[in-house]
């Protein structure tokens, strides 16, 4: 019976003694739980060794989930509102997940390990969810999240340097493939994946490799820029490249008090991934009755003229006009010198506002101003680079 | 038979006098017979006349009993501007809601010893604050396993969490689903606290308006949402958790606060809304948290009393009310125990349904039905309380050193069949053998309430019958009072060397010495039939009783039992409402 160690508030990851090590500035928070690092030193270093040249962060508290069992592929499918038949083992797809109502649950992606064999992958706690989905159908589900030590290595020389560093087999690494290699004879799963829209790679591992795996990354640091980065840093590029952020953009579904509080995911933006040609996926039902009308809000990609950030901005359809809606989440994209935006507006008719206008307010030294900003909606990721995909990958 | 002749010869002499008392002037007839041996007994006396000294002044409004929804009610009315007296029968103030001293240095909560439910919105309304009161939010709970182990919810959400893994990591997910739906239903209910039901018999305006109210808030869930409220509404606890979580030791954490003050059980339909009921409070926006009063519970009816006094407001204890006068159908006031009678334009009672129908009120001047549905009326009492005078820290081995756990509720049930099983204890007329029991020790925050380096230890327990099996003596108060300690002292080894003084009380002293019918802690059962426009009986949810300017502000009335101040506020609106002044009463803050 092992107790609970109370004065333990965040949990460390497997990493920990290296973050801890390297974190100058003790910015931390939780995530899922796990003492995370928000900056390690200087937020513009972090955030351009993601952009230019190689950046490492500690992936452990994404909640992991390994699913396995001769029912696992039929619960995933059921599970996902995507089209995930083309699936095999050693690649990885980008999912989302409904309740019966339609409105989503979490994103995440799902690693076809083996046969029978899947680890998903979420921002949010799911296993609740995932056992009650499971009812009745011969299928295995655990949380890893723990068991795995993870790493994401990102940024245009990431190649270079994990060649460097001993691992083998990336050159031919195309994006969502897996490669099961090892370092120092440890096992590590490398995929080609991300959340930084640039070149990039996950490694997982078991959590007694953690720290060496770590090493034998920083000891090519005397020849590539090297840097730890903390999620502020990651939270500008992951919006540069258009990805949404569960909780952040929208409001989860589990965890939604108020009606009209969730979101589908046409309201997210996000239609691409429903698939109505599959036989049955929860929410199915609610979202063909959606589908039939006209969409009423949507998240939106914006980006807001100006260079006053449009922080908890409400924004209207002209100036002095009439509310439709509000930024969710918001930054200043160096590599583009613009306000980046999510924002969530009502569509009238299904049709996108002509005009959208933030009333932004700042602070100079503790004066507040007011001011407005057109914006203007981007449908594509607002920032990507063919580096991203290429293979085999640049050597930089 | 006494002729007048064996009168004359037996009676030695006769007096006739009168003399002043402390009510009045009293004329009397008295008979002494001298003895053989030249004693003298009286055998014969008789009160003639009794001219009772009337209180000439008219008040505006009475309020019978200071309990902290009397207080409330007074306070509201006296804020309006009326000249108003509450009349309470002991000899300290409060009711179910009192601090004393029955040990020299230790001051108990004697009845009710957590604050959440409590209305910031009164609050604020009556300056409760510069009145004195300080509520001091409480941390997290504790299960403690029969096997060693325990269950902490730790107040801090990461720590919490973990440990919930620690026993299911399901559960531990599970919680976010519960915590989401519980909030739901709490929304909605909160709305209401603060209302005045609907008649949903009635064509007036008001009662239609308040009607859509209802249904507009029922119209802002979702379809499913409805469905689930329903069922919410009528499920058991246990069944209700099982659909969320699975390890034993959770489901029998989070059912506890379901059962507490009912007379039912985990697996009873119907308890489900009891645990909203005890979750729907808050602290400083903390829904769901509990708090200790500074100074015990009795802080909260003191801080009342003085704003309400404050606003010119006039408290009298010991004033025992022994009956509603009325003439013509209009209350007119009170006549108390020594025959004093007070008068006053308005007569409110803060007494339970069942007291003030059939005790305060003469048979003649309540219609048959409503006299029936008072008889009726669900009230039965389950619960006990110890308050326990501690020489020291009570250790619990259990726990890791230093741990925050000893600072929340402490409970020693680990399984919903356990829960089960004390239950059917209450209902063969026993006291659970094997009780559930919400244990605090709020000196562990609180130094105005024992001597330093001392404690005092708070038990409140489920269940204790009304009647037990040949009745209630002393002994088995006694007895039943051991059973609980013998339970903590098991997980508790230094406990019982700890105990200076414990003050026990089953449903008999509770009903005896704060006046709740059977001991009922809620003035009547949480229950769907007896809740909203049902409470306390159809067609008298608005506060108005029977007769003109007479009306109930008790936790009997919506939105029922707790300390809430809810009920007292809500009456005092209606009151002021038909006397056509200004509503002093505050809205609800709202939670959009
Ligand atoms: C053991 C116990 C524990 C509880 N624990 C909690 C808790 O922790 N948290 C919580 O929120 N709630 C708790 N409660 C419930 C809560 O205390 C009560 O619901 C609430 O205090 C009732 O307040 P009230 O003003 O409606 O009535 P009461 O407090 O019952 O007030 C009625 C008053 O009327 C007086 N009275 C009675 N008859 C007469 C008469 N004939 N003439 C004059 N005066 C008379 C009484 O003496 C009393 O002062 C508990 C209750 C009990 C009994």
């Amino acid at each position: 019976m092992s107790k609970h160690d109370f004065k333990q508030v965040l949990e460390p990851t497997p990493f920990h003694a290296r973050v801890d090590e390297q974190c100058m500035v003790k910015n931390w928070t939780s995530w899922n739980g796990y003492q995370t690092a928000r900056v390690y030193d200087t937020l513009a270093a972090e955030y351009f060794a993601i952009r230019s040249s190689c950046s490492v962060m500690d992936l452990t508290p994404m909640e992991k989930y390994r699913i396995t069992g001769p029912d696992a592929f039929t619960f995933l499918s059921r599970l996902v509102v995507r089209d995930i038949s083309k699936l095999q083992a050693g690649r990885v797809t980008y999912v989302l997940w409904c309740n019966d109502e339609g409105k989503v649950l979490d994103d995440g992606t799902i690693f076809q390990l083996a046969e029978n064999d899947y680890r998903l992958c979420s921002q949010h706690h799911q296993l609740d969810w995932l056992l009650l989905s499971s009812l009745g159908m011969d299928v295995d589900i655990s949380q890893e999240t723990h068991e795995v030590a993870a790493l994401a290595v990102q940024g245009p020389t990431s190649y270079s340097v994990l060649t460097e560093a001993g691992f083998s087999g990336l050159s031919q690494l195309k994006p969502f493939r897996i490669l099961q290699t090892n370092l120092h004879g440890f096992e590590v799963m490398i995929s080609r994946t991300g959340y930084t829209g640039d070149l990039g790679y996950e490694l997982w591992t078991d959590p007694a490799n953690a720290l060496e795996m770590w090493d034998a990354i920083f000891a090519v640091q005397h020849l590539y820029n090297i840097r730890p980065i903390g999620l502020d840093a990651l939270e500008i590029v992951r919006i540069e490249a258009g990805f949404i952020m569960p909780g952040d953009d929208f409001n989860t579904a589990e965890t939604t008090v108020r009606a009209d509080h969730d979101r589908s995911p046409f309201e997210l933006g996000m239609g691409w991934v429903v698939n109505f040609d599959k036989p049955y996926f929860t929410g199915k039902r609610a979202l063909i009755a959606e589908h039939s009308l006209p969409v009423k809000r949507r998240l939106v990609k914006m980006s807001v003229t100006g260079n006053k950030p449009p922080a908890d901005s409400f924004l209207f359809d002209g100036k002095n006009g009439k509310r439709i809606g509000t930024i969710n989440s918001q930054v200043w994209s160096p590599i583009l010198k613009a306000n980046l935006a999510m924002a969530d507006i009502e569509y009238r008719n299904g049709m996108k506002p002509p005009e959208i206008w933030a009333e932004i307010y700042y602070q100079k030294e503790l004066e507040w101003r007011a001011t407005w900003a057109e914006c203007r909606i981007v449908e594509k990721p607002f920032w990507s680079h063919p580096r991203r995909s290429a293979t085999p990958p640049g050597q930089y | 038979m006494f002729t007048p002749e064996i009168l004359a010869s037996a009676l030695s002499f006769i007096s006739q006098g009168t003399r002043k008392t402390k009510y009045g002037v009293q004329a009397r007839a008295r008979a002494y017979r001298r003895t053989g041996n030249g004693t003298v007994t009286m055998i014969y006396s008789r009160v003639l006349r009794e001219t009772h000294r009337v209180n000439m002044k008219k008040y505006d409004a009475i309020v019978i009993g200071a309990g902290h929804n009397g207080l409330t009610n007074a306070a509201f009315l006296a804020k309006a501007g009326l000249d108003v007296l509450v009349l309470e029968k002991n000899e300290y103030i409060g009711g179910a809601t009192a601090s004393r001293e029955l040990h020299e240095g230790w001051m108990y909560s004697n009845c009710s010893y957590v604050c959440s439910l409590f209305r910031p919105e009164i609050y604020q309304a009556l300056d409760l604050g510069e009145h004195g009161l300080e509520v001091v939010p409480l941390q997290g709970s504790t299960t403690f396993k029969q096997d060693g182990d325990y269950f902490g919810s730790y107040h801090q959400p990461a720590v919490r969490r973990r440990e919930i893994a620690r026993h299911s990591k399901r559960d531990a997910d599970a919680s976010i689903r519960f915590d989401a739906d519980l909030m739901k239903w709490c929304r909605l209910v909160r709305g209401f606290l603060l209302r005045t039901p609907p008649d949903p018999a009635s064509l007036k305006i008001r009662d239609a308006m308040e009607f859509a109210y209802l249904l507009k808030s029922f119209y802002r869930l979702t379809e499913s949402q409805i469905y689930e409220f329903i069922r919410f509404f009528t499920m058991s606890i246990a069944e209700y958790l099982e659909e969320y979580f699975e390890s034993d030791a959770i489901l029998a954490h989070f059912s506890g606060g379901s059962i507490i003050g009912t007379g039912l059980g985990v697996y009873s339909p119907g308890t489900a809304y009891v645990l909203l009921h005890h979750a729907m409070g808050d602290v400083d926006g903390n829904i769901g948290s509990w708090g200790f009063a500074r100074g015990g519970m009795g802080s909260v009816s003191k801080a009342i009393a003085s704003s309400f006094q404050s606003m010119g407001g006039e408290i009298r204890t010991q004033a025992d009310v022994q009956q509603i006068l009325v003439k013509g159908r209009q209350a007119t006031g009170v006549v108390l125990d020594s025959g004093e009678e007070v008068y006053a334009g308005v007569v409110v009672s803060n007494l339970d349904a069942k007291r003030t129908f059939l005790n305060i009120m003469a048979r003649k001047d309540l219609p048959d039905e409503l006299y029936r549905r008072a008889s009726n009326f669900k009230i039965r009492g389950s619960s006990g309380k110890l308050n326990i005078a501690l020489d020291g820290m009570p250790q619990f081995p259990a726990l890791p050193i230093g741990s925050p756990l000893t600072l929340g509720h402490m409970h020693f049930t680990d399984t919903l069949e356990r829960l089960e099983r004390a239950y059917d204890d209450w209902k063969d007329d026993c006291w659970s053998r094997d009780p559930y029991v919400d244990t605090l020790i709020p000196t562990q925050y609180d130094p105005t309430m024992s001597p330093a380096g001392k404690h005092m230890m708070s038990v409140f327990v489920q269940y204790c019958p009304v009647e037990v099996e040949g009745g209630w003596t002393d002994a088995k108060r006694d007895a039943f009072g051991e059973t609980v300690i013998n339970q903590i002292a098991s997980y508790s080894p230094n406990f019982k060397d700890l105990i200076l003084h414990a003050e026990v009380r089953t449903p008999r002293e509770i009903e005896a010495e704060v006046g709740l019918t059977e001991g009922n802690i809620f003035q009547g059962e949480l229950t769907l039939d007896q809740l909203m426009f049902n409470r306390p009986f159809p067609g008298y949810a608005q506060y108005r009783g029977p007769v003109k300017n007479m009306y109930m502000c008790g936790s009997s009335t919506h939105p029922g039992g707790g300390v809430m101040g809810a009920p007292g506020a809500n009456a005092a609106r209606e009151i002021l409402l038909d006397m056509g002044r200004e509503n002093t009463t505050p809205e609800d803050f709202g939670d959009d």
